[in-house]
């Protein structure tokens, strides 16, 4: 009976320590694998060659001035968001909420433009939407927070909860200011006044492209050089530690919360007051959570981050413009890079782990 | 004008998906898998219905269906399309250790692009003018409600009226309860949800464990995507109408604090919170029916927050919910 | 003894953890009825040699042999079909389970708690437990927790009982109940292998010793043919007598007054009662009794981590001002200008930042201090990380290392560098040598002693009775929260203080 018992063929082990280019070479095969299974996938739903599909995606992110600038104001947005998740990430509170905080920094945004268009000259408008806007998307942010310092409540969970009651303050609202009556949506806020746009710099696009390269290197040196960031890097690690040496654990949560939350509120005064001059529901277009992945797949190091939110923003619109050319429907640039995210989840395995595979299996066998 | 026994079918309707949906993902938590990908699962098994139907509806002559086929069809497609979605991610977050909250978030990323993809494909196959796709023969079978259901006045209304998915909804609910709580099977999957290194001690595999419930609650959750398709709208599919419903079903998993067989019950009131707007007295201003929106999710957050300030051992998510478990881990 | 039959062979068995070797070549028999001591320092390699009989570890090489067949144990489950049952040190419980559904865990059939229950029932009839099979486990006591553990082995049939360190968490009362427990199974037949550090245990229970050192296996011998000094040679390697230096104190003065300190936690179980002590400056207090009955949360209340009930704790400065300690933060104590160290039990989930590098690491401490009031000053503590691997010559490839790639010991030294680095006046020391090897032990008492000289009032939490009879100069014994008593170090022996542990005596 006893001689048919199997040894496992393999067994999984962690890796002490891997280097930073071994980590990037398997992070970079993950990807080319990803990218040649989008291809195929293209490929037969196209009946086009890999290579004209790789230009087309290309074409789509890069192939004019004006997509370029698209593209990287898409990338600015994103990544200011994964940025605002990052601190909280770093200190282990799972912020999955970011959808809300963006919405009601928004929502804020468009309530002084709206409601303060006559009464206040422009310039103050703006500030006045600049302060709301933070200030909302930072009060999104320390709800949760104070819920998991008082009762340790499962802040997954909440953050999710807190970003449906958002879309249906916005939703809300979208219908107490619809114009026309009956539109059931807002349209251009102050089309003709232009009060409580956000100036252009240089050119439509750049605002958001400067405030994202502020917030990156503001939020690196903050997590690497402030005492803020070292007691959210100890939080993180070790809660015991934090209290061990005197760090109010409840304290840094609801700090770094409410610095989340704000960052979140900035992105939504960009999309509202910089980029789209509306508000609707979807504004943020579920960049809260493209944002979680952004931040994870970086590895929560904000410079990282500048070419996971490049590459998941080149690959969506690379994807949306082949199934223009193609005649697709636009959600194939979800599904390509619902494929990349999942590659790159993946490696992470084999980044963190290495599989041994018993060298003396044939001679046990006989 | 509030006529209850009108008011109750269509609160079971909306609460149909949300209680598939919640009991899916229920069963899934108690296994320690934090799956946020189930609003992903919900789309693919309600556009993978619809895809096996549509194809099935053209290759045979108009109002030839067979009954059988009509709903059989669908229902493998549905199932086995979800359990698809399980699988892939049970093998990132428990084969390859990945993050789940990253991952589920990604599968729901993919799910509403693959249920929004196919079914943009399909209406341009259909080649019909709205945006939608409509399946109307299919939804027949799937919404026949009990035949004697006309007769009985108010109770078949309330009580008789429903599609059969509805009733496997609560079937199943109830044997999700029933297993969590009277069985070796469910004593097991609690054990593993709780502390894996214990049940692992205990001789359980709790890779298995947690690989067939969380195939079985994605399963599950996607039947709540075919009753949405098939039953609820008609046979319609039109994109993004599904909504947020995925989301709602994971609120609900909190709402009866980890309880199937509440789940039956709560999915309904959910259901009747969700469309309560369409209610309000006439005069009233339509802005009021998104704030009522908001209800279902305000109540679920209030319901967190109370039982984590009471803090009673048994209420509590599951202690691993969301971290992965790997034995030789030191 | 020979003509025994064997139960278990183990047959070079190989084992290692990334670099760290942690078996490596062990032969071992264990014989059917039968009591084996598995006896080591801690580190030697016990439990990981016990956990791959259990099925948590996969050997990486050797042969494990099972009543004369070559055996495969790749899972916890496979270990119980071969009737190997194992309690571990940490228990395997569901806390929100019953004991009933703990102990039927992992079994097949169809599920009838009532049948169980009677199973249950007669099981402890037969070997003499007690248990309550409708307490939650999180209603529990330790002791309680064990007794499910052991019933739950027992449930499933095991002839092979494996128990690591079941004592540890014991009192006197309730290792003896378990040592007349184990000898019931023994006359039953059953195997039993007890893993142990202490010599005592070894003699009054098994009937014979094996001994393990640094992950080999050294002998084995019937342990009626054996004494302690035997013993204690092989699982040290060498012939030890402690010989710790102990300077005489240099101008005691009060510095820690702890009057009626009562501490209750979260669940409500009081864990310090009504204690009340003075630790001196250029002295060390030693403090012992059995785990888990308070040690960890006098510490704790002292550096500002528990909640306290009632009492008092003042510490009075060298010019005679007093400080009300009670209900501050760390931070708060630290603000007053009281300089207080706390090298904690628990090393890396505690004292140090695991995935933090050593410079890192030194400014847990200080990095509130520098000039800037937002940035982190970050020379200084790498100037410190420096020091301290250079002086107490910590093991590392660069201090730009995370903690947790070092050794038991380097850990060690890094954090005992950085508490003692503020020149503390009162230093706090839960289990400093815990699983450190002789002269890294060595090494941490000289840094104690020289606290000592330097005036500092040092609290040696310790759980080794003849440490703390050589190196301390006062000892605190505690008994369940009570102080039992406080004794000379000079005058006492450890047989005294092991008698003052196990009762609630009056102060001597």
């Amino acid at each position: 009976m006893g001689q048919k018992v199997k040894e496992p063929r393999y067994h999984i082990v962690k890796r002490a320590d891997i280097s930073k280019r071994e980590a990037w070479t398997i992070r970079i095969i993950a990807i080319l694998a990803a990218l040649l299974l989008c291809a195929i996938i293209t490929m037969v739903c196209t009946g086009d060659n890999p290579i004209s599909i790789f230009v087309t995606i290309f074409k789509g992110a890069f192939g004019t001035q004006r997509k370029t600038w698209i593209t990287l104001q898409y990338v600015a947005i994103l990544l200011i968001i994964s940025l605002a998740l990052t601190p909280a990430f770093k200190m282990q509170f799972w912020n999955v909420g970011g959808e809300g905080q963006v919405l009601m920094g928004g929502l804020a945004a468009a309530a002084c433009m709206i409601t303060l268009a006559d009464k206040l000259p422009n310039a103050v408008v703006i500030i006045l939407m600049i302060v709301s806007s933070i200030l909302a998307g930072a009060i999104w942010g320390v709800i949760p927070a104070i819920f998991k310092a008082l009762w340790n409540t499962n802040e997954t969970l909440s953050t999710l909860m807190m970003n449906y009651i958002a879309t249906q303050l916005v939703a809300y609202f979208t219908i107490v200011w619809e114009v026309p009556k009956g539109s059931g949506k807002i349209g251009i806020i102050n089309q003709n006044s232009n009060v409580g746009w956000l100036p252009n710099i240089g050119n439509k696009y750049l605002l958001s492209i400067i405030v994202a390269a502020v917030v990156t290197i503001g939020m690196f040196i903050y997590l690497k050089f402030t005492k803020h960031g070292y007691e959210i890097e100890v939080v993180g690690e070790s809660q015991n530690t934090a209290r061990y040496v005197g760090i109010s654990v409840e304290k840094v949560v609801i700090r770094t919360m409410l610095l989340s939350g704000a960052i979140c509120g900035l992105a939504g005064l960009l999309l509202v007051g910089g980029i789209n001059h509306t508000i609707t529901t979807t504004i943020s277009a579920g960049q809260g959570f493209t944002g979680v992945m952004v931040s994870w797949l970086a590895k929560f190091n904000p410079v990282a981050m500048i070419f996971t939110s490049l590459l998941i923003i080149f690959m969506s619109r690379g994807a949306s413009e082949i199934s223009t050319a193609f005649e697709l429907n636009q959600s194939f640039a979800d599904i390509l890079t619902g494929i990349i995210l999942f590659f790159i989840i993946g490696c992470e395995f084999f980044i963190r782990y290495k599989i041994v595979v018993r060298k003396d299996l044939g001679k046990e066998d006989a | 004008m509030f006529s209850l026994v009108a008011f109750i079918p269509r609160a079971v309707q909306q609460g149909v998906p949300l209680l598939f949906g919640s009991t899916g993902e229920t069963i899934t938590e108690k296994s320690g898998n934090l799956n946020l990908g189930i609003p992903g699962v919900m789309y693919v098994g309600a556009i993978s219905g619809v895809i096996g139907s549509f194809f099935y509806e053209q290759s045979v002559p108009s109002g030839n269906l067979n009954g059988f086929f009509a709903i059989f069809i669908p229902l493998i497609c549905a199932l086995i399309g979800s359990l698809l979605m399980g699988l892939l991610y049970c093998f990132l977050t428990v084969s390859l250790r990945a993050n789940q909250n990253v991952t589920g978030l990604a599968m729901t990323t993919f799910g509403i692009g693959f249920g929004n993809f196919f079914g943009g494909s399909l209406i341009k196959l259909a080649g019909a003018d709205v945006p939608s796709i409509s399946l109307s023969a299919t939804s027949a079978y799937f919404s026949k409600s009990l035949p004697f259901a006309s007769k009985a006045g108010w109770f078949g209304k309330v009580f008789l009226s429903y599609g059969f998915l509805a009733y496997v909804a609560i079937i199943i609910a109830l044997i999700c309860a029933y297993v969590l709580r009277k069985t070796r099977v469910g004593l097991h999957l609690r054990a593993v949800g709780e502390d894996p290194a214990a049940a692992d001690a205990a001789g359980i595999n709790v890779k298995k464990y947690k690989y067939v419930s969380t195939c079985l609650g994605c399963m599950i959750a996607g039947l709540g995507g075919l009753y949405y398709v098939m039953d609820y709208a008609c046979g319609v599919w039109s994109n993004d109408a599904f909504g947020d419903r995925g989301w709602l079903a994971i609120a609900l998993v909190i709402f009866t604090i980890w309880k199937p067989d509440i789940g039956i019950l709560s999915s309904i009131l959910f259901g009747g919170l969700y469309i309560l707007y369409l209610y309000l007295p006439s005069g009233t201003h339509t802005e009021y029916k998104e704030l009522y929106k908001m209800i279902p999710y305000i109540v679920t957050l209030v319901v967190l927050v109370i039982t984590s300030m009471r803090n009673k051992k048994e209420d509590q998510p599951p202690k691993s919910l969301g971290t992965n478990y790997f034995r030789e881990e030191r | 003894m020979e003509n025994k039959e064997v139960a278990i062979s183990l047959r070079g068995i190989t084992k290692s953890f990334g670099e760290v070797t942690a078996n490596s070549n062990v032969n071992l028999d264990v014989y059917k009825g039968e009591i084996l001591s598995l006896l080591g320092e801690n580190g030697s390699g016990k439990t990981t040699l016990m956990n791959m009989l259990a099925g948590i570890y996969y050997p990486d090489a050797g042969q494990i042999i099972i009543n004369g067949k070559e055996a495969v144990i790749r899972s916890p489950r496979d270990a119980f079909d071969l009737g190997i049952g194992m309690v571990h040190q940490h228990f395997k419980l569901i806390d929100v389970f019953d004991a009933t559904e703990n102990i039927i865990l992992g079994l097949e059939g169809k599920l009838n708690k009532k049948e169980a229950e009677k199973r249950i029932k007669e099981i402890c009839d037969k070997y003499g437990f007690e248990i309550n099979t409708k307490k939650k486990i999180y209603d529990m006591s330790v002791s309680e927790k064990q007794t499910v553990e052991i019933v739950k082995v027992l449930y499933r049939g095991a002839d092979i009982l494996i128990l690591d360190e079941p004592t540890a968490v014991l009192t006197p009362q309730e290792t003896e109940k378990l040592f007349n427990v184990m000898r019931n199974m023994k006359h039953d037949g059953k195997s039993l292998v007890i893993i142990t550090h202490k010599l005592n245990e070894v003699q009054s229970i098994s009937d014979r010793v094996a001994v393990l050192r640094h992950g080999e296996f050294i002998s084995d011998m019937r342990t009626s043919k054996t004494n302690a000094q035997e013993m204690t040679d092989m699982m040290v390697g060498h012939s030890v007598s402690l010989n710790i230096e102990r300077p005489d104190p240099v101008d005691p003065k009060p510095r820690i007054v702890v009057e009626n300190l009562t501490v209750v936690d979260e669940e409500g179980i009081v864990k310090l009662d009504d204690v009340s002590f003075t630790a001196n400056t250029g002295e060390i207090l030693g403090i012992a009794g059995i785990s888990g009955c308070g040690q960890k949360e006098l510490l704790r209340a002292i550096a500002g981590l528990e909640i306290i009930k009632d009492g008092k704790i003042t510490y009075i400065h060298q010019d005679g001002r007093t400080e009300d300690l009670l209900g501050k933060s760390p931070r708060e104590i630290s603000e007053l200008g009281v300089k207080l160290s706390f090298v904690p039990e628990d090393r890396l989930g505690m004292g140090l930042v695991g995935n933090m590098n050593l410079a890192d690491n030194m400014m847990l401490r200080s990095y509130r201090s520098g000039k800037s009031r937002f940035f982190t000053e970050k020379k200084e503590p790498r100037k410190l990380a420096e020091k301290v691997v250079d002086k107490l010559q910590v093991s590392t490839p660069s201090i730009d290392t995370p903690v947790r790639l070092l050794s038991g010991g380097n850990v060690q030294k890094v954090l005992v560098g950085r508490e003692i680095s503020s020149r503390p006046k009162v230093l706090l020391t839960a289990y400093a040598v815990r699983g450190l090897d002789i002269s890294s032990s060595y090494q941490i008492y000289d840094l104690i002693n020289q606290q000592k000289k330097r005036g500092a009032a040092v609290l040696f939490v310790g759980e080794d009775l003849d440490v703390l009879v050589e190196l301390c100069d006062r000892v605190l014994v505690l008994c369940g929260g009570k102080v039992s008593g406080i004794v000379d170090g000079r005058n006492t022996d450890k047989y005294t203080l092991g008698s003052m542990m196990t009762q609630r005596g009056e102060a001597i």
